[in-house]
């Protein structure tokens, strides 16, 4: 069970009660009407919350563009608790990003449903999406995208631009997270200024200055070398081990020894997962 | 951090483009200024001619301007047909229903005549009207001539001729005594020997003949203008002008000139709204992935059209007082030119307005591009590298 604590419950609570009073508990599976003054019932339905926290059901994504559709995501099915460290793995084309940006709020689904910690992310009436991906979650790019005309702390604050919070709290906490990942020294400078592993230790910094309890990260070792890598991976491993749940989506097989699990995706599909997949299946 | 630290470290960033925005809006706002504020010293200026000048009608020769054209196009005029003023007229002059609404009449004789060598104007007047009616002629030293023997002379007049009060000077045959110097008017007369009339029409061969006669009229029971036009019906071989025509011929031609200036103005600020909307545009454009990232990370709409809006402020608030005071800038140079005389009037005012009419123009130009920016699919936005 995650030990990992948040300041603002009370804004993550307003964005369950958000959906929970859109329709009702939603098809999350997690039992939002259950009553929250019964006691018995409150720990059970944390435990099963926590047991799905991340509950994807039939998720289908279909693009339109100019030519034919394209079918990224074919009816994926897939249960996380929380706390996981789950890698996402398979060929170019296979969904994985699909999945990253469905799992983060980024474009509504054409079938099937996402839940995040109990809330059905594409029932959130207007921009509490937006607020969800604010509170719930941090995103590591692929390509770091840190804003380049603002400084490694000014990039890390970006998060806490939109919040009601003294700016000294803000520059606290944006400090705080720098030295978890050891990047104090390197506050003023600009992202050019940095090195790939600083840029992306900069990236990972504001994907958890709110705290978030879930970490979506898309090849964030991508543009690495191997040493800096295993540094980063390292990183992500302390976060795991602080009790976030972490996502990543990666091409790299030499890093699955962090995961707790590595799901494979196959043409929008999930199609199997280590080590049961078949020797063959090329990732 | 705040939304503001974003928008201006930006601007600080693209300094090219935040140039360019900012001289769109300033070059617009500048050139209202500057045309109001000419209007306003131009206005003022007529109104202060108007209660400062002391004849209020002008009695001039008619003349008849027949304009030349050659192939269907004018080359010019001619004056022709010129009738003259005389004494005889004053008489005339002082018979019309009206005459008790006359303050002074004041005959005038002027013509070129050679002094120490110099080519200098010589006005014939009655002394004592006519520093009744220019209640401006001042004499520093000395006293005006009280007989046809003596001459006062204007500032510059003296200054060139080397006269002083006191001085002795030779005129057609004549000798005149300075009796002393007008001090400087910033007029025509400040170039003038002035004189006694009838010893002007002498020297000039010009007996019982004027340039013209200024009437004072009193603002009374009857209207100035009813006063021209008795006088016109008593004078039909002269040009009786009242001053009010004129100054309300200058204030016509003002009031064109502002009507024409409102014209531009409409043009200058549709000008300057296309380049901040244009130019926002391509800010935008040029954003995608950056409010991609914004919008990722849980800025929601409103948060990125306030960015984007507030950037354009920034710009406008810079634009609204360089504007300001490059249009007054350039009333300064320029009013010299188009109303001498004339001194800039400042209105506090006008440069909160101008200030706001920036800062309008720059949030209306901006609010397409800024909602247009907050609609961006976060994915698709993403992906824009």
């Amino acid at each position: 069970m995650s030990t990992h604590v948040t300041e603002r419950e009370e804004d993550k609570m307003a964005t369950k009660a958000a959906t929970e009073a859109g329709e009702g508990g939603g098809e999350s599976g997690a039992p939002a009407d259950a009553p929250a003054s019964a006691p018995d019932g409150a720990s059970t339905a944390g435990a099963e919350r926590a047991a799905r926290f991340i509950d994807v059901r039939r998720l289908e994504k279909t693009f339109s563009g100019d030519g034919a559709p394209v079918q990224a995501l074919r009816g994926l099915d897939l249960v996380v608790a929380e706390g996981t460290f789950i890698g996402v793995m398979g060929q170019s084309g296979s969904g994985k990003s699909t999945f990253l940006a469905m799992l983060g709020g980024l474009t509504h689904p054409s079938g099937g449903s996402v839940s995040v910690d109990g809330i059905d992310l594409y029932a959130l009436p207007g921009e509490r999406l937006a607020d969800f991906r604010r509170e719930y979650l941090g995103f590591v790019f692929q390509s770091f995208n840190l804003v380049p005309y603002l400084t490694a702390l000014e990039n890390v604050m970006l998060p806490l631009a939109v919040k009601r919070m003294p700016g000294a709290e803000k520059r606290e906490r944006a400090l705080g997270v720098l030295e978890r990942v050891g990047l104090t020294a390197r506050a003023a400078h600009l992202p050019g200024k940095l090195s790939g592993g600083e840029q992306e230790r900069v990236a990972i910094a504001r994907a958890l200055v709110n705290e978030p309890p879930l970490i979506l990260a898309d090849e964030p070792t991508g543009a690495l070398d191997s040493e800096t890598t295993i540094e980063i991976m390292d990183l992500f491993a302390t976060l795991h081990r602080e009790g976030i749940t972490i996502v990543m989506v990666t091409h790299n097989p030499e890093i699955q020894r962090y995961f707790d699990r590595t799901i494979v995706l196959r043409d929008g599909r999930l199609d199997c997962e280590l080590p049961a997949c078949a020797v063959d299946t090329p990732l | 951090m705040r939304l503001r630290t974003i928008a201006l470290s930006d601007l600080r960033r693209r300094k090219g483009r935040t140039a360019f925005l900012v001289a769109g809006l300033l070059i617009g706002v500048g050139t209202v200024v500057a045309l109001v504020s000419l209007t306003q010293a131009m206005t003022g200026q007529t109104k202060a001619n108007l209660q400062s000048y002391g004849a209020n009608i002008i009695v001039t020769p008619r003349t008849r301007d027949v304009s030349l054209s050659y192939g269907g196009i004018s080359v010019g005029g001619l004056s022709v047909g010129q009738n003259v003023v005389s004494q005889s007229d004053l008489e005339r002059i002082e018979d019309i229903p009206a005459r008790a609404g006359l303050s002074a009449v004041a005959p005038e004789l002027v013509g070129p005549v050679l002094v120490k060598g110099r080519r200098t104007l010589l006005m014939g007047v009655d002394p004592a009207v006519q520093f009744k009616l220019k209640r401006w002629w001042s004499v520093d030293t000395g006293r005006p001539p009280a007989n046809a023997h003596e001459l006062i002379a204007g500032s510059s007049a003296a200054r060139t001729l080397g006269l002083t009060m006191g001085d002795y000077v030779r005129i057609g045959g004549r000798r005149f005594t300075v009796t002393g110097v007008l001090q400087p008017t910033g007029s025509q007369d400040d170039g003038l020997l002035i004189a006694d009339l009838g010893a002007v029409q002498q020297i000039l061969h010009k007996p019982g003949q004027l340039t013209l006669i200024e009437v004072a009229a009193l603002y009374g029971a009857t209207p100035v203008n009813e006063i021209a036009r008795q006088l016109q019906a008593a004078l039909p071989a002269a040009k009786v002008t009242s001053m009010q025509e004129a100054v309300q011929s200058r204030q016509h031609a003002v009031s064109q000139f502002r009507t024409f200036s409102y014209a531009i103005v409409g043009v200058v600020i549709a000008i300057e709204a296309l380049v901040v909307f244009v130019t926002m545009m391509g800010a935008v454009s040029e954003r995608t992935h950056e409010i991609g990232v914004f919008r990722a990370i849980g800025f929601r709409r409103v948060h990125i059209t306030r960015l984007i809006l507030f950037e354009a402020l920034v710009a406008s608030v810079l634009a609204g007082v360089l504007g300001y005071l490059a249009g007054m800038g350039t009333t300064y140079a320029v009013l010299p030119f188009v109303a001498r005389g004339a001194g800039v009037v400042w209105t506090p005012l006008l440069a909160p307005a101008a200030i706001a009419l920036a800062v309008g123009i720059g949030a209306a130009a901006s609010l397409y591009p800024a909602l247009r920016a907050g609609r961006m699919d976060p994915t698709e936005a993403l992906r824009a590298l």
